[in-house]
């Protein structure tokens, strides 16, 4: 084979592997992107309905009611606006009612947001990046999205 | 005054750091001899000060000096000691001081083992290596010194991260560190060649080693990371593809795509441009990842960026160091020529295929971690990219490289046939694709498509290595003989791909057959799960160093009988005031048990998480035989005869030069 | 000089352009919803004198700095000496929020450091602060003279914060007529 025959497949290679990775990659994001709105977005109706985002604000004081087992409810604000949150299963560690959390899920027909996913806030003490980097993990922050798959 | 003496020591390193740099630099372009021999001991006297600094930092923090602004930040007088000596990397300041040293060390060590290189081609790469050096510690000097005091100084500390008080985590930075830096060795490589003009095989054989070395530590680290992930943060998860992790990753994708082109560039003469573009890819991602971890440009809606000026500080670093590489690359590569001579069916370019496939998997994840990034920047709004983006991207462009892992051993160089390679491996692919089917239907009691793909190809890895083995030991007429001719860097290459197979068997059998449940559990009550039952017995309270907690008292039975006892902790940080949750795991051969406690209930119940997970040591068992694979290869005799002979040569140059 | 041996350093070039313009994007800026609305009302003893109380008719007719703080914050530490500097420059008003905060911790806290705040408001159970949407500690509000909150801080304030954002808007709003 000459250099030039091989130039040739090397660039083949190269275009065809790109052209794949460029296909799969566009029509994996069109799925898997999350866009996040405050509660003051939702309630104006902004948010987006039949798929999932992440909606963050506080908890409100005395909204916390739990359910039969494992069901939590709640209630979020920015302050402005209030969205309901119903999630069943572990809360973060740091969940505590006045906290910032987000969570990820989506709204039904009542106007309820479920949730499939709680992250908490690590405390109301602004922190250096590299701990909310390590705190991001534990589903403390908002970047997570272990059960986001099932 | 411990902490005055480490900032001193660190600011003659920088100072050792210029000379490292700047002198042998010009005297490789100049011809000066002199200048040239100012490397060596630039660079030793470099490492000791870089050393004595991070030992002044260690001390502060073993003596409790809360003087120190960093140790009141991230220490505390109840921390046991074994903490707060691995505290010193617990966050932002220490963990750069550890960046630096760790490249002191690298930079010392090419020092020592460098007699096979020629004095211009060792100035320039030490120079290469000191101005990484100046870069580093120039930022750490101005932007974050880990020496600056606190007046007055608290009485107490803040305490180190939760998070970060654990095994895995005291020993993950400083590996993945070791593989980050240790990438620079073969970028200052590959831009001291392309500086000298002299980009040979001599080169490549020179790179190997440290790459594959650098590599070793690069892969341990991100096992360790992802170990660590799993038991510490309770969800039985152990990779998230967040955009820490990716950091890592990506730098660890090239680096394999590199560790086989310098392969076929030592060997054949051919791929050198590409080889050098790898490696100064695969370090440019580490120095990418710092920069990504360390200015917060990713970081969540409420993470904080303490300091905009070391975001804008590493960048400038990278916009420096990249693109001036990418620079010298693209004035000098077009003059560089490949000799070698192949056919499109032969093991160049087999690892050719392989190495694009690597490289595309790395950029694939580039694009996903920068995306909400680009996105937030055109104004497009706030977005995050999740896991299912990755697995969708990833899985269809992994699954041709583990197909030609198996294959190209088996190829020659130069010319391949493809046909009589069909013939060979046939049986071997369609008995693995058959068992691996046969074993999904038969012992696991749920058939997917996913499963047995995985199973199957991880069966044709293994096949194929053992296939290929044999074909070369059966050149020799004794089986043993045969055996004990191989290098180990045959051996090594084999257990590597055997790693790549134990791997994909524990991904594909933890991701699909996994169990999991979320229940209340008041004391007394058990939950099934699979053939297990967890019953819950109660808890009590624990106090530890630092912390209260409580303790959950597990059983698990299997039929009648208690395989474990299990005691999950949900820990209560006195300093911090922050709640853990430490998971209880019973971990085995063939399958994991783990149980994580929620939060207290009424009546002394508590929603409390347990998972059963098959196979899941494979995963991180995988990546150990991965290590093992690259240790062998570096201890392949051709690397030490290198020295020797190189140790003959400059006993000749002394010859010639009396 | 071959294109193809180019194309690398285009590719980056483009990416650190990004980079840079997301260094300067802020990924943690949650839209406040209170920018350009009045304070929202609240009454709390004081953190000095628990008879006595602090509330948002307080930070009416002339512009002053909110910010939120507490004896358990470590990013407050930080911030705290510049806060002096600034009272003791006298540039503007300072109150402060005590939010979570034991009152004993908070009256050491103010002891040992020193005292910049006219007034601190006392907010053991963080109610206020959800009502002003608080998401952290430390946040800074500045109030104007209307009592109208026109900008939120997220974080320590620096000196850079407050060369070129606080204090040009600080003039600014002290230059606004209440009647206009």
């Amino acid at each position: 084979m000459t250099p030039r025959q091989r130039r040739m497949v090397m660039v083949g290679a190269v275009i065809a592997g790109v052209a794949v990775a460029a296909f799969l990659g566009l029509t994996a994001f069109q799925k898997n992107l999350l866009y996040f709105y405050t509660p003051s977005q939702v309630s104006n109706g902004e948010a987006p309905k039949g798929y999932p985002f992440r909606v963050g604000g506080l908890v409100v004081q005395g909204s916390v009611k739990r359910m039969d087992g494992v069901d939590v409810k709640f209630d979020v604000t920015d302050g402005a606006a209030t969205v309901p949150v119903t999630y069943s299963g572990i809360l973060p560690d740091l969940f505590r009612e006045g906290q910032g959390i987000i969570s990820i899920g989506q709204m039904n027909e009542q106007g309820t947001f479920v949730a499939s996913e709680v992250l908490a806030k690590h405390d109301e003490n602004y922190m250096p990046p590299e701990v909310g980097d390590a705190l991001k993990k534990t589903g403390q922050m908002p970047i997570n999205y272990k059960d986001f798959q099932k | 005054m411990t902490a005055e003496l480490g900032h001193i020591a660190l600011i003659m390193a920088f100072m050792m750091a210029l000379l490292q740099a700047g002198f042998p630099l010009a005297g490789a372009q100049q011809g000066v001899p002199v200048w040239m021999a100012i490397a060596k001991p630039a660079a030793r006297a470099q490492f000791l000060f870089l050393l004595t600094a991070f030992v002044c930092l260690e001390i502060s923090f073993i003596q409790n000096d809360f003087s120190v602004t960093y140790v009141a930040t991230n220490s505390n007088s109840s921390l046991p000691t074994y903490y707060r000596i691995a505290a010193v990397w617990g966050a932002h300041e220490g963990s750069m001081l550890l960046w630096a040293t760790i490249l002191g060390l690298w930079t010392f060590a090419v020092t020592l083992f460098s007699r096979s290189l020629s004095d211009e081609m060792l100035a320039r790469v030490l120079g290469v290596m000191g101005l990484v050096s100046i870069g580093i510690q120039l930022f750490i000097l101005t932007t974050s010194n880990p020496f600056e005091r606190i007046v007055p100084a608290p009485p107490e500390g803040n305490d180190l991260n939760p998070l970060l008080q654990d095994f895995g985590m005291t020993i993950h930075p400083p590996m993945l560190y070791m593989g980050y830096v240790g990438l620079s060795v073969a970028f200052s490589f590959a831009i001291a060649a392309l500086l000298g003009g002299s980009l040979d095989s001599a080169w490549a054989r020179w790179s190997r080693p440290w790459t594959l070395v650098a590599w070793i530590f690069l892969t341990f680290g991100i096992v360790v990371g992802s170990w660590w992930a799993y038991y510490e943060l309770g969800w039985g998860g152990w990779w998230f593809w967040d955009p820490v992790e990716n950091a890592s990753f990506m730098p660890w994708l090239v680096a394999t795509a590199l560790i086989h082109s310098l392969a076929v560039t030592e060997k054949r003469g051919a791929f050198k441009t590409w080889t050098v573009l790898l490696a100064i890819f695969a370090f440019s991602l580490s120095l990418l990842g710092t920069f990504l971890v360390r200015s917060g440009v990713l970081t969540s809606v409420h993470a904080f960026a303490s300091d905009p000026a070391r975001g804008l500080f590493i960048l400038i670093f990278l916009a420096v160091v990249v693109g001036g590489s990418l620079t010298l690359y693209a004035l000098r590569a077009p003059t560089v020529k490949d000799s070698a001579h192949y056919t499109l069916f032969s093991k160049e370019n087999l690892l050719l295929v392989n190495n694009i496939l690597l490289v595309v998997a790395a950029a694939s994840v580039l694009l996903g971690t920068l995306y909400p990034l680009l996105l937030d920047a055109l104004g497009l709004g706030k977005i995050s990219v999740g896991p299912p983006y990755f697995t969708a991207v990833f899985a269809p462009v992994m699954a041709p490289i583990f197909l030609l892992a198996g294959m190209a051993p088996m190829v020659p160089w130069r010319q391949g046939d493809i046909k009589a390679l069909v013939k060979r491996v046939a049986y071997v692919f369609e008995a693995s694709l058959v068992l691996g089917i046969v074993l999904v239907v038969t012992l696991l009691d749920r058939s997917d498509f996913v499963t047995m793909a995985g199973l199957s190809m991880a069966l044709w890895l293994v096949g194929s290595a053992g296939l290929s083995l044999y074909s070369r030991v059966k050149l020799r007429a004794n089986f043993w003989d045969g055996l004990r001719a191989q290098s180990p860097s045959v051996y090594g290459m084999t257990l590597a791909h055997l790693g790549a197979a134990v791997f994909l068997v524990g991904v594909v059998i933890s991701n699909h057959y996994s169990q999991e449940k979320t229940v209340k559990l008041a004391p007394g009550e058990s939950v099934e799960l699979g053939p297990y039952a967890f019953r819950f017995q109660g808890v009590k309270d624990v106090v530890g160093p630092n912390y209260r907690a409580k303790e959950g008292s597990f059983q698990v039975l299997k039929g009648d009988s208690v395989i474990a006892e299990l005691a999950p902790q949900k820990r209560n940080y006195k300093v911090q005031r922050n709640t853990m949750t430490e998971a209880a795991i019973s971990p085995g051969l063939l399958r994991d048990l783990y149980v994580a406690m929620g939060e207290p209930l009424d009546k002394g119940a508590w929603s409390v998480r347990v998972y059963y997970k098959p196979f899941m040591r494979w995963v991180w068992l995988g990546g150990l035989f991965m290590m093992a694979g690259g240790a062998l290869a570096v201890s392949d005799r051709r690397y030490r005869l290198m020295g020797r002979r190189a140790e003959a040569s400059e006993g000749a140059g002394v010859v010639a030069a009396s | 000089m071959r294109m193809r041996f180019v194309i690398p350093l285009g590719v980056f070039v483009i990416m650190v352009v990004f980079l840079g313009i997301g260094l300067k994007l802020d990924p943690r800026e949650v839209p406040s919803p209170f920018i350009g609305k009045p304070a929202p009302a609240f009454s709390l003893p004081q953190v000095a004198s628990p008879e006595r109380t602090f509330g948002d008719a307080n930070l009416k007719g002339q512009v002053s700095l909110f910010n939120v703080w507490a004896s358990w914050c470590v990013s407050c530490r930080q911030e705290h000496p510049f806060l002096m500097q600034l009272s003791k420059a006298k540039v503007i008003p300072i109150y402060g929020l005590n939010y979570k905060d034991e009152r004993d911790a908070a009256l050491g806290w103010l002891e040992q450091f020193g005292n910049p705040y006219l007034t601190s408001a006392f907010d053991a159970d963080g109610r206020v602060g959800i009502n002003w949407g608080v998401y952290g500690v430390p946040e800074t509000f500045v109030v104007d003279k209307k009592g109208v909150i026109r900008y939120k801080q997220t974080g320590p304030i620096t000196e850079q914060v407050w060369t070129e954002t606080l204090f040009p808007l600080i003039q600014k709003l002290q230059a606004e007529e209440v009647g206009a």
